[in-house]
């Protein structure tokens, strides 16, 4: 029952993670038409840490502040508190961002959005290499772009070189960005929900790519997503990620098949079909959470657990005080009161639904 | 979306039009020294303020100047000065509003500053005291001064739009790999500004002529050099209008009228093709097919 917020999420894997965040915060300052000022406290106190040759998830709703995350490890802006290392060594704020990003690459949300309209594959992969190794001849460039777009399955890779992005479908476009990304040779792929705009027949298809990619190249990867089923297709560890905060995290198995965080056990009871990737889109997903009320706001969040609103087992406690993050073994932790006061079995015991029902409103006190 | 940009008919008179005073310009010395055989400032004492005949299509001044070989010569100064200041124009305007809109920060500020002084100065006046000044310099420095005081509209515009661009993910994409800001600014956002830069230069290009002509009317030019608008002002000098010498000042009038139509006619086209909404079509339907997607699973999960 020890508390070290801070400390690596990870436990299992002794050595030194090829990327990790480390206590990382962002708050935004927005200013409203009146040019009040408020702070949005899009991540507060995550730690993560990417292995070569595994896939993290980071499973939540929109708003829960994972895909700040993703680009905090991108480097597109500074944590507001906490580290971002690289090899172990902490990233220094405002050092060359171009020797980070030969190690660290992201993969958009939007393949139409990620390819620039005017340029052909080619141009792409070509900036991209040359940019990598300025001595590589022209011929090389080519012959290893060829050799790139064939890493991802598009072949034969001679065929996309001259193709403009509006010639090629989703699926396609996205192997080109994730090929583009390769061409500098990264150690780790970020992947800002990769698959959530492709088409439901090609998403399976996509994580296998991206399942190789890790598993045969060794790259590290984070896996941001909103659809549980993916993850649990694709990745080794899960962190599940609620306004701003991360709640629970472990191995995959651990995680999705026997929950320790009520939100968690929300998440995978409301996904309709658990064993199917892709078929789940956002709205059905979070339709359940949404119907336990507004989502939290991350510009006053919620005191104690952000969670208590909508949690069907809240006490009191859980109203004023932060619940500390609890072991529960194999690198399996949760942020739950239940483990401190001895009621987690009360999470497996029935459905989420059933919880809800026998809900005290008396106990909850908000 | 070259097809498309032919085959629309205001295009088609736009570029038709433009085609032909831009040869006309090119050809000028030629058509009028060799095929017509008239010098436009030689006084032809024989016929001095004649209407239109077999010999002077369209007629002579009150100087016994050919108007036809003026009118020939005189695009060639219009146009002269219409697309160099357009030219001077649009690079400044690119230069200012671009690098503000893309940097952001500090070297936003100072460049929006100067491109606000430029704005609010005013320019009418400001052109008549330098150019006034700078007395018979000539075309060339008509020009620049039409240029160098005009671009700070369109400056507006780009920034705006580069503002845009610059967070769109492919710039971003070609950041992370560690694309150089220069790199990033002529190859992945100026090719989506386009449409705008062409737009921006035509509409400077009929700005500048027309601001030529009401120069040389108001006698600020170089009385050497023969554009439309002086052609008017010779006319206006000599009161054609009121003595009936409508063939003096109707054709060089009708020349600028016909021009800054087919520039308007040509941005229409511009307008299309640079237009966000169809270009952002296509995610549209990329959304709705995924609401029927969706749709579609949820009726055969319950059933
Ligand atoms: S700490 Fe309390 S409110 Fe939060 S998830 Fe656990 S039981 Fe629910």
């Amino acid at each position: 029952m020890t508390r070290h917020d801070g400390a690596p999420a990870d436990t299992a894997d002794h050595e030194v993670a090829v990327l990790s965040a480390v206590d990382v915060s962002k708050h935004f300052v927005v200013r409203n038409a009146v040019g009040n000022s408020s702070v949005v406290r899009a991540v507060e106190h995550a730690s993560v840490d990417l292995h070569a040759g595994r896939i993290v998830a980071v499973v939540g709703e929109s708003g829960s502040g994972k895909t700040t995350l993703a680009r905090l490890l991108a480097r597109f802006y500074e944590p507001t508190q906490g580290q971002i290392r690289l090899d172990g060594a902490p990233v220094a704020k405002g050092s060359a961002a171009r020797g980070y990003h030969q190690q660290v690459q992201l993969i958009f949300q939007d393949p139409f959005g990620s390819l620039n309209p005017v340029h052909r594959v080619r141009h792409n992969l070509d900036r991209a290499l040359r940019i990598h190794d300025r001595r590589l001849g022209r011929a090389e460039r080519r012959r290893r772009a060829v050799e790139l777009l064939e890493r991802v399955s598009l072949t034969p890779g001679e065929d996309f070189l001259d193709k403009f992005p509006h010639e090629l479908s989703g699926g396609q476009r996205q192997r080109v960005v994730i090929a583009r990304a390769l061409a500098v040779a990264p150690k780790v792929l970020l992947g800002d929900e990769p698959i959530s705009m492709l088409d439901v027949s090609i998403r399976l298809e996509m994580l296998n790519l991206l399942g190789r990619l890790s598993r045969e190249e060794g790259l590290a990867m984070l896996y941001i997503t909103h659809d549980i089923a993916s993850a649990r297709y694709v990745c080794d560890d899960v962190v599940v990620m609620y306004a701003g905060q991360m709640t629970e995290g472990g191995p995959k198995d651990r995680v999705i098949g026997a929950p320790a965080h009520p939100y968690t056990k929300l998440l995978v009871e409301s996904s309709p079909d658990p064993d199917r990737v892709g078929t789940t889109s956002r709205d059905d997903q979070f339709a359940d959470a949404e119907a336990l009320g507004e989502p939290p706001s991350l510009i006053e969040p919620p005191t104690g657990c952000r969670f208590h609103p909508r949690c069907p087992f809240a006490m009191s406690r859980c109203a004023e005080e932060e619940p500390p993050r609890t072991d529960l073994g194999d690198g399996h932790w949760s942020r739950c009161w239940l483990h401190q006061v001895g009621r987690a079995d009360e999470i497996g015991a029935d459905t989420y639904s059933a919880a809800l029902a026998r809900r005290d409103p008396a106990e909850v006190a908000s | 979306m070259n097809s498309s940009f032919g085959s629309n008919p205001k295009v088609r008179f736009g570029l038709v039009v433009v085609t032909f005073f831009a040869a006309l310009a090119i050809l000028g010395p030629w058509l009028t020294g060799t095929v017509m055989g008239i010098d436009p400032r030689a006084n032809d004492i024989s016929a001095i303020a004649s209407p239109p005949s077999s010999e002077h299509w369209l007629g002579t001044t009150q100087f016994g100047q050919d108007v036809l070989a003026q009118l020939i010569a005189g695009a060639r100064g219009s146009m002269f000065v219409g697309v160099l200041a357009a030219l001077i124009g649009t690079v400044l305007a690119i230069v200012f509003g671009v690098t503000a809109g893309y940097f952001g920060g500090r070297t936003d500020h100072v460049l929006n500053f100067v491109t606000n002084i430029f704005m609010v100065m005013p320019v009418l006046p400001l052109i008549f005291i330098v150019s006034g000044y700078l007395r018979g310099t000539g075309l060339w420095m008509i020009a620049i001064i039409i240029g160098v005081f005009g671009w700070a509209g369109g400056a507006r515009t780009l920034r705006a739009q580069t503002m845009s661009v610059r967070n769109r993910d492919f710039v971003l994409a070609m950041r992370m790999l560690g694309e150089s800001n220069p790199r990033l600014i002529g190859s992945e956002v100026l090719p989506h500004l386009g449409g705008w830069v062409a737009s921006m230069f035509l509409s400077a290009m009929i700005g500048a002529i027309l601001a030529e002509a009401g120069l040389a009317f108001l006698g600020i030019s170089d009385s050497g050099a023969i554009s439309w608008g002086s052609m008017i002002q010779a006319a206006q000098s000599q009161s054609a209008v009121l003595r009936g010498l409508w063939w003096w000042f109707v054709p060089p009038g009708l020349c600028i009228a016909l021009i800054g139509t087919a520039a308007a006619m040509l941005n229409f086209g511009v307008d299309e093709l640079s237009n966000p909404k169809l270009r952002s079509a296509t995610r549209k339907v990329v959304r709705r097919t995924r609401r029927v997607e969706r749709a579609v699973a949820a009726e055969t999960r319950t059933a």
